[in-house]
């Protein structure tokens, strides 16, 4: 790892400041950055520690019916907030569904939305990778990817984002919240992360110094509540990465979809809302030909970047699980284990 | 550079002077404290031998920087008998057989602490594995591991009700 300065910033403003230099970036617990640092991907000559910044670790009502949830919230912590996980079911699901109780207990929101790629060759120094130096080439677009993206990705890299809380935030149209050199702006959740196009080394919309402070869900998103789940395929039954999930909400009134919401990880750069799919289900009845046609919506622009050609069969069939699942009802618990297709919970 | 820390470690009060940001809780407490109980697998989070309470939560100590923790409360393999007397964990492992070379046992054991103090997987085997999924065994005695962990949790949550009845 290579050496750096250790700051820790009072308040805000401080920490945008000391984060605008070159080489610069904030610590939060550092789970997935002191990793990256560890294998040399990530070289920060300063590191900003935010996790002591006053008021950053709050869940909170806001008088317009959103909830705000601040960047230093763990995600343990926001995922058995009881509250939070009745409102926003799939939301606590996904959170459950990822990394282990220890990286649950110590990640924060705030880091989980700027959590990098697990491209095996953006994480391994000797390989070409544009992300990590723009222009050397993407040694994943010939080599080992089954599990690379399907949707969204370019010549120059078909990485896929790994979160898997992003998913059914990017549904339920979360907000990011940012304070940067010019003040306090804000940004909905889908605009955050970016596809590779010509530039797959600018990851986020965030300008240098910029500090992801909160993050909202507008109060509609608590009318998907009663028919919301994230199904999430993995390699093994727990603590693994998406090889592609689902995150969907519906709202069902007198045996029709009045509203349809669905997101996609593990099929491209970014959390993939699909819009058309929503679409598709609106005034729908909840039937198996209605998830059928969505899913193939869905899915209506994948393409193989390599050996993954599977993954677009595969994300089609866990998007009419997981329209079922939502629409036979959430369920009251969290299933032993979140987000399994496979799971032993009654009408799973 | 000098960077003043000051740690409780198993009740104790360690005052420490770091000569280097880049140390993690896992390198202070094996290479500067002496505290080699907590074992270095993986170093990179994946293997959960690292696991220590921080202000009583299991973390990884591996992808934890000891400058950003100053102040915490720490709790090792160390900290948890009281004399002679092990923790009602430590014992339910023996009972069951959740080791075997033992690499894994004092993270198994601490995350262990941490689920039943979490609350969350009660006496339910499969919330069990899945709330101990981020501990490899690779001597494969999960079986094991995972009847200790609902005996102790049984013995925890019956000693509590006892105090407070």
């Amino acid at each position: 790892m290579m050496n750096f300065d250790y700051i820790r910033p009072a308040s805000v403003s401080e920490a945008i400041a000391a984060a605008s230099e070159q080489g610069a970036t904030y610590l939060a617990s550092g789970t997935n950055l002191l990793d990256l640092m560890k294998g040399g991907i990530s070289r920060p000559s300063r590191l900003v520690d935010v996790t002591r910044l006053p008021g950053l670790d709050r869940i909170e009502r806001l008088a317009d019916g959103s909830l705000r949830i601040g960047a230093l919230v763990r995600n343990a912590d926001l995922a058995h907030d009881a509250e939070f996980a009745r409102s926003y079911p799939a939301v606590a699901e996904a959170l459950l569904s990822g990394a282990s109780a220890q990286l649950r207990n110590a990640a924060t929101v705030g880091g989980n939305l700027m959590q990098r790629t697990r491209c095996a060759y953006f994480y391994d120094a000797a390989s070409a990778c544009n992300r990590r130096w723009p222009g050397a080439g993407c040694d994943a677009r010939h080599g080992e990817n089954r599990l690379h993206a399907v949707l969204g990705w370019s010549e120059g890299c078909i990485a896929t984002h790994p979160s898997d809380f992003c998913v059914p935030l990017v549904a339920l149209d979360a907000v990011v919240e940012i304070e940067g050199r010019s003040g306090r702006r804000e940004l909905p959740l889908e605009a955050l992360h970016r596809l590779p196009g010509d530039t797959p080394e600018r990851e986020t919309a965030l300008e240098p110094g910029d500090l992801i402070v909160a993050l909202r869900l507008p109060a509609e998103a608590q009318g998907f509540a009663a028919h919301a789940r994230y199904i999430k395929v993995r390699e093994r039954t727990s603590y693994a990465f998406a090889v592609v999930s689902a995150a969907t909400g519906l709202r069902i009134e007198d045996g029709k979809i009045r509203e349809a919401r669905l997101a996609l990880g593990g099929v491209a750069a970014k959390p993939w809302r699909a819009r058309e799919a929503e679409q598709v289900l609106a005034g729908a009845a909840p039937d198996i030909a209605a998830y059928r046609e969505a899913a193939r919506a869905a899915l209506a622009e994948a393409k193989p970047s390599g050996d993954n050609a599977f993954k677009i069969e595969l994300a089609q069939r866990i998007v009419v699980r997981a329209l079922a699942l939502a629409a036979a009802g959430t369920p009251d618990r969290i299933a032993a284990l979140p987000g399994s297709p496979f799971s032993s919970v009654t009408g799973a | 550079m000098n960077l003043p820390i000051s740690l409780t470690i198993n009740g104790v009060r360690r005052d420490i002077a770091l000569d280097d940001p880049r140390v993690t809780l896992l390198d202070l407490l094996r290479e500067r404290l002496d505290l080699t109980g907590t074992k270095k697998g993986c170093d990179r989070g994946q293997c959960g031998a690292c696991t220590i309470l921080v202000d009583g939560r299991r973390i990884n100590s591996c992808l934890a920087l000891a400058v950003s923790h100053d102040g915490a409360e720490i709790t090792t393999i160390e900290g948890i008998a009281r004399g002679d007397q092990l923790h009602p964990v430590q014992a339910a492992f023996i009972a069951h057989d959740g080791f075997q070379c033992g690499f894994c046992t004092p993270g198994q054991i601490i995350s262990a602490i941490g689920l039943i103090e979490e609350g969350q997987a009660g006496d339910d085997p499969e919330r069990v594995r899945e709330g101990m999924s981020g501990n490899l065994c690779r001597c494969g005695a999960y079986q094991g591991i995972t009847e200790a962990v609902l005996e102790a949790q049984a013995d925890i949550t019956a000693s509590k009700q006892r105090r407070s009845a």
